[in-house]
């Protein structure tokens, strides 16, 4: 039911695109694009800003990996971070190759009543699979937004496309993305505790992406749609100045829209976590908490309760135990 | 008959054939079963008003009506407005959730009960649901489809269940993708129901006893002194050798601050006299402190303004007595507030010196701004430059395994310094299963304020994971023997070990140095700090080598102290003598 309702909406927003683009297509082609850049732009900015006006009162690493303390204990730099370089490792790690979600595991009762906790990469496959191969799709649209286009896309597109397979060139980015989405929407439906846990929000953004892939797939393999026009539109849109040249399939305004509703969708959603992981505070700080003093910008004066109060209290008890006391 | 707030009652069976299925109906339409024996007594009244806590009211779990202020969904969503302003912890990870499920099998609450609002995901969408209702744009359009829901009585009832089914262990933290830390979010609620009066007994007694007696257990300044004097004695008995006992000591070079479970809770016992040992030959000169009596602070497991609160007395008594640096035993939680919360709230320590080493001269730089040291470095760096007199071949007859405790595992990264200290006093040591240990340790079920009786049922289930493990190295090497670095460990990590594991025993590290190490003037050591013979070392026919401390001790030294059986009753009654509040709060009624 969760998954149903996303699916009807991603797909009625498909053939709005489709049926009305034609006769729309200034709407469709310029207005919404810039709409959705410019809520993109701005929703992520206010996001960032929200957080980062949010302090980090404390500092608090999740430290997975040896501390650094005596000099003779080799330490784990980039599971326990002690400085700035190395805290940029742990990041890349994380952002670049998800290094968290490498260490996943899978809780098992064996027969002989003891837990097992098996490796599990297939999330993590699936999650680089998809990011990697969305990474090199989005470097592989740079083209269409460039005149000329530099040397690092077409370097990518070679890439990309390096098994040389049909005309045009088959690219593996597009095949991977696809099956890495419909693979974690599988799982998403079909294991059982995952789904349980999941929202409308969870299966929205996947058929949102599996709807642009699938027409971006379809438009380079199936029904070729004109380049030159798009990359036209594409500068136009790029340098203000936008045209709308004539005979580019309504199927392109389909996935231009559907890209528009991801980036006006992508800051009120999940997908900030895009950003966000960059502000993680158990990851993003050094576990240098004993040898720098952090400072917690709303610190303020509590009630304590003193040595005076304390040995007022119990003045007596304590001579009598021989303990020394302040005053007598 | 064995009652349902004790071990026996629970069927091993029942517990291990856990169904981790979730069930049909969708977790925001299944109502909390607060079932006895999962959940923790409220907090009583005449302890949130010895702290001047708000809306201190005498209330019952399974009462309907909790007695809630009138305006309370007022104070908890401006409570709410007021923590995302000033954690961005708390705010982030409110966003950034992408329900991915890696979390899910992680935490040992919902492995051993198999609810999945224990799922730390779910456990954190009990609060995002409401964030998202309230404070998101899609929540206050689409309501419900946005995944937000209303803030109802319930769910305060749901969240006090589940937030203190949460030990605040962050291995969840560990496997996040983005590493959100639930203990962060838990803290956040606890706070937030503390703001209705809502309290565990188990946690907010220790906090007004803390505050007022400068311990958990509320044992006053003679208490205590009888306390340590009975371990003396227990010590003189098993070593022959007497031990100095400096208390409240104005200008010694070191606060030696401990978790104050250590007192009077059996294992923690053992280390505690194991600490008196260990400085004593050392020759440290150090001293006890009465007023800053813990290190431990259950403030964590309310407020991070109690953590304030109840933190201040330490850099206040090691000014006071004009020590030189702060030597912190072996504590968990105590650890995290030391090493991650400390010099923040109550720093700097400008009054203090960088810890430098008597024995070994080495200036402890990682410390060099909280000045305090833990006692494993210290230990670890002893034992490296060959400061210690070690006899290893004592502790043969144990066969131990650690537990890395989950707030220096995973808020400090503590590891190898007790797997080097252990290795040096203990020929027999055996790591448990790799998923198990270090940054992925289970806790041991008790934590963050758990550790009580009457939610026994959780208690073994979430320390199944660990039990099972201790379990896996009893069968596999023969392992006798649980080491851990966390006084809440010590307390009831026993209970996990007789449910799950019987047969193995509970130490601190410290208790093992101690038996292990030859001490100036000892008398031959036939008995370890627990008073029982130590195998191999019986009084006749005894090992060469342990003549020479049998020639000095025994015979120049005839003790007087009560017999080896008396060890246990002796310091409880010693505790006891002190102790005002006491530990009633496991006998406190619900009903």
């Amino acid at each position: 039911m969760k998954a149903v309702l996303p699916l009807v909406i991603v797909a009625a927003l498909f053939l709005l695109a489709l049926l009305l683009a034609p006769s729309a297509i200034w709407v469709f082609a310029v207005w919404i694009p810039y709409a959705a850049i410019t809520i993109f732009v701005l929703g992520m900015i206010l996001r960032v800003m929200g957080w980062a006006g949010s302090p980090v009162p404390f500092r608090i690493p999740t430290t997975a990996g040896q501390q650094k303390s005596l000099a003779w204990i080799p330490r784990s730099r980039l599971e326990n971070p002690h400085s700035t370089p190395e805290v940029i490792g742990r990041m890349a790690l994380e952002v670049l190759f998800f290094r968290s979600l490498l260490r996943n595991t899978r809780t098992q009762m064996a027969r002989d009543r003891h837990l097992v906790y098996g490796t599990s990469w297939a999330l993590w496959l699936a999650a680089l699979a998809m990011h990697w191969s969305l990474l090199v799709i989005l470097t592989g649209h740079l083209r269409l937004f460039t005149q000329p286009t530099p040397g690092f896309v077409t370097f990518v597109r070679d890439l990309d496309g390096v098994f040389h397979v049909g005309l045009p060139v088959f690219h593996i980015s597009a095949v991977v993305f696809v099956l890495a989405l419909a693979y974690l929407l599988y799982r998403r439906l079909a294991d059982r505790q995952v789904h349980y846990i999941s929202l409308i929000a969870d299966y929205f953004p996947l058929f949102l992406l599996l709807g642009i892939g699938i027409t971006g797939f379809w438009m380079r393999h199936v029904s070729r749609t004109d380049v030159r026009g798009v990359k036209e539109l594409a500068l136009g849109l790029v340098h203000f100045t936008p045209t709308v040249p004539q005979g580019i399939a309504p199927l392109f305004f389909a996935h231009l829209f559907l890209v528009s509703v991801l980036l006006a969708y992508f800051p009120f959603s999940k997908l900030v976590h895009m950003a966000g992981i960059f502000l993680s505070p158990t990851r993003n700080l050094a576990n240098t908490n004993r040898e720098i003093r952090h400072v917690n910008p709303w610190n303020y004066a509590v009630k304590v309760h003193t040595y005076e109060e304390y040995e007022d209290e119990f003045r007596e008890k304590m001579v009598g135990a021989g303990l020394p006391v302040e005053k007598r | 008959m064995a009652r349902w707030d004790e071990p026996d009652f629970y069927d091993k069976d029942e517990l291990l054939s856990v169904d981790w299925q979730p069930p049909r109906t969708p977790w925001m339409k299944t109502p909390v079963d607060l079932r006895k024996g999962t959940y923790i007594y409220p907090g009583k009244a005449k302890n949130l008003e010895a702290l001047d806590l708000p809306f201190p009211h005498d209330w019952s779990v399974s009462d309907v009506d909790w007695k809630l202020p009138e305006d309370w969904q007022r104070i908890v969503l401006e409570g709410m407005a007021e923590r995302l302003k000033k954690y961005r912890s708390f705010k982030l990870f409110m966003d950034i959730c992408v329900r991915c499920g890696a979390c899910a099998d992680k935490c040992q609450f919902f492995i051993g009960s198999g609810d999945p609002k224990n799922m730390p995901v779910l456990r954190a969408e009990l609060m995002r649901s409401i964030y998202r209702k309230d404070f998101t744009a899609m929540g206050r359009i689409f309501g419900s489809l946005a995944g937000g829901r209303e803030l109802t009585e319930d769910v305060i009832k749901e969240w006090f269940y589940y937030f203190y089914q949460c030990s605040e262990c962050r291995r969840c933290s560990v496997f996040c993708p983005y590493g959100i830390d639930t203990a962060e979010i838990t803290m956040m609620a606890r706070e937030l129901l503390g703001l209705l009066g809502l309290y565990v007994n188990w946690v907010i007694e220790p906090v007004a006893n803390c505050f007022r007696y400068g311990n958990h257990l509320g044992i006053q300044p003679h208490g205590l002194v009888d306390t340590l004097e009975f371990m003396v004695d227990d010590i003189e008995e098993a070593t022959g050798v007497r031990v100095k006992l400096p208390i409240n000591k104005k200008g010694a070079e070191v606060l030696f601050v401990v978790p104050s479970g250590d007192y009077v809770a059996l294992p923690g016992v053992y280390t505690c006299m194991a600490y008196l040992v260990i400085l004593n030959e050392l020759d440290i000169d150090y001293t006890w402190s009465t007023y800053a009596s813990e290190g431990g602070n259950f403030g964590l497991f309310t407020s991070r303004e109690m953590v304030k609160r109840l933190n201040a007395k330490i850099y206040a008594e090691a000014k006071r007595l004009g020590v030189k640096w702060i030597l912190g035993a072996e504590c968990g939680h105590m650890w995290r507030v030391f090493h991650q919360y400390m010099d923040t709230m109550n720093g700097p320590a400008d009054f203090l010196e960088v810890p430098t080493s008597p024995l070994t001269g080495t200036v402890f730089e990682h410390a060099r701004s909280t000045k305090a040291v833990h006692l494993m470095e210290f230990l670890a760096d002893a034992i490296h430059h060959g400061k210690l007199k070690l006899d290893p071949s004592r502790n043969d007859h144990i066969r131990v395994t650690y537990h890395d405790s989950c707030n220096p595992a995973r808020a400090m990264g503590i590891f190898e310094e007790p797997r080097y200290v252990i290795r040096s006093v203990c020929n027999n040591f055996f790591e448990m299963p790799r998923n198990t240990i270090r940054e992925q340790t289970f806790c041991c079920g008790s934590g963050a304020g758990l550790g009580t009786d009457e939610n026994m049922e959780m208690r073994l289930r979430g320390g199944m994971p660990r039990g099972l493990a201790v379990r896996y190295v009893q069968e596999e090497y023969g392992v006798n023997q649980l080491a851990a670095m966390c006084a809440i460990d010590r307390a009831t990590l026993p209970t996990v070990c007789d449910y799950w594991a019987p047969g193995v025993q509970v130490t601190g590290i410290s208790e093992l140095v101690a038996n292990a190490m030859v001490l100036e003037g000892e008398k031959r050591r036939t008995l370890n700090l627990r008073l029982e013979p130590i195998p191999g070392m019986e009084a006749e026919g005894a090992p060469e080598g342990a003549d020479e401390g049998a020639d000095e001790g025994a015979d120049d030294r005839p003790v007087e102290v009560p017999v080896a059986a008396g060890v246990a009753a002796s310091v409880t009654t010693g505790a006891g003598a002190g102790t005002d509040a006491s530990l009633e709060a496991g006998a406190t009624g619900d009903a």
